[in-house]
């Protein structure tokens, strides 16, 4: 299972890249907003997974989402935004736009790993 | 201020008695935390002014009070994922197909805690089922403390708990944002029926079921105790029934009523015949 992680706070990728780890992901790598992803992922071919964060600085994780989507050599890999954005519509917004899962900030590890086995995603 | 021993020995053996759940001494310090918050709430200066004022005058009221307190409610939404992929798949679609239209299927979680259980399993219904007519299943939430049901009728859930285990598709389909927190509508709510049911009181009979989930539990009790559940929903359970268990539960204290068997990445188990 590999994955990246794409949020603007290096101390939040650190947790998220620890709590991936310790489900038995191989975070391959990280970007900082939804541009640098999206160039990353070229180099990187195509993870299972995506942690993304909604605020970020130049495309934001929504815009990222959109992005991904349009391009069906992406279809496989399964999205989940990390983000402290809670409202109802955002939610609706986000699905709607492709995104797999959302997780509200602030988390424990262990809804992390429940929001990851909803996706088929489990430690073993 | 110290707890006396005696004190907690009193408490030790008041939450054995009244819900099966043992407390060795290795548990002083829950029972320490557990009863601290009680005292505060009860605006009681200790620990050991609780326990004196349910020793006394105050024992119908404190008493429920302390074994509710020691009681772990947590919970999360479609715990574990896969029995309720087994509900889906397999356990459901047969069921309904083996009973009349008449026969309601009734679906049992017997230690329901704040409600995730038992609605996870009404969405589930509502989302995979959705031409089932009302009725047809009937889903009965119990556990044993009531301030914890009073919180499952209400189904009002925190950020830090519908961030557990709920499909963000299922949150925003049947939940509707209040304030910071989270309620459910009316319609699934309808859905479950929530009574207060003491698994270890020998006297009440256990309601007929066709599904039991009794998960997360049994790691409470001791052996016997385990046993003595284990049989009775064995006799309650239809004998073509399911019951699922935690993931650390087994039938083990009763090797020979139920079968294990697999159901997709699950195990459970069902009736072995004859009984
Ligand atoms: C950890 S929760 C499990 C909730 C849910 N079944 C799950 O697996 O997520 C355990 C619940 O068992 C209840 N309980 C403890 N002793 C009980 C008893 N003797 N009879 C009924 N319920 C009991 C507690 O009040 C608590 O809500």
């Amino acid at each position: 299972m590999r994955a990246i992680v794409i949020d603007d706070s290096r101390a939040m990728r650190a947790i998220l890249r620890k709590q991936l780890v310790s489900v038995g992901f191989d975070v391959i790598g990280e970007a900082v907003h939804g541009a640098d992803a999206l160039a990353r992922l070229k180099e990187l071919g195509v993870p299972d997974l995506a942690l993304v964060d909604w605020n970020m600085p130049e495309m934001n994780g929504l815009e990222f989402v959109v992005a991904v989507r349009s391009n069906h050599d992406y279809d496989s890999m399964r999205l989940v935004m990390v983000t402290t954005e809670t409202e109802f519509d955002q939610v609706t917004l986000a699905l709607a736009a492709g995104a797999n899962e959302y997780l509200m900030k602030p988390f424990t590890a262990d809804a992390l790993r429940e929001k990851l086995a909803l996706l088929g995603f489990e430690a073993h | 201020m110290i707890t006396s021993s005696a004190s907690l020995d009193y408490v030790r053996e008041l939450v054995y008695q009244r819900a099966g759940i043992v407390l060795g001494v290795d548990k002083n310090y829950l029972i320490e935390a557990r009863l601290a918050t009680l005292a505060r709430e009860l605006k009681l200066a200790s620990v050991e002014e609780v326990v004196t004022a349910a020793r006394g005058e105050q024992a119908r009221k404190l008493n429920p009070r302390i074994v509710e307190a020691l009681t772990t409610n947590e919970t999360t939404f479609f715990r574990d994922v896969h029995p309720f992929n087994a509900l889906r798949d397999h356990v459901i679609p047969g069921l309904l197909a083996a009973r009349s239209a008449t026969e309601p299927l009734r679906i049992w979680s017997a230690a329901c805690s704040t409600g995730q259980e038992p609605y996870s399993i009404a969405m589930l219904l509502k989302t995979h089922f959705p031409s089932l007519p009302s009725g047809r299943v009937k889903i009965l939430g119990t556990d044993v403390a009531e301030s914890i049901l009073a919180r499952a009728r209400e189904a009002r859930y925190r950020q830090l708990e519908i961030n557990r285990g709920l499909p963000a598709a299922l949150m925003v389909k049947f939940f509707e944002r209040d304030g910071t927190d989270w309620t459910l509508e009316s319609g699934i709510r309808s859905m479950v029926e929530f009574n207060q049911f003491n698994l270890v009181t020998p006297s009440t009979p256990f309601p007929q079921a066709d599904i039991v989930f009794l998960r997360n539990v049994l790691i409470y009790f001791d052996e016997a105790t385990r046993g003595g559940v284990l049989r009775r929903v064995r006799a309650a359970l239809a004998p073509d029934g399911y019951l699922f268990l935690g993931c650390a539960e087994t039938t083990a204290s009763v090797p020979d009523m139920f079968e294990r068997v697999h159901i997709g990445s699950t195990v459970c188990h069902r009736p072995r015949n004859p009984a």
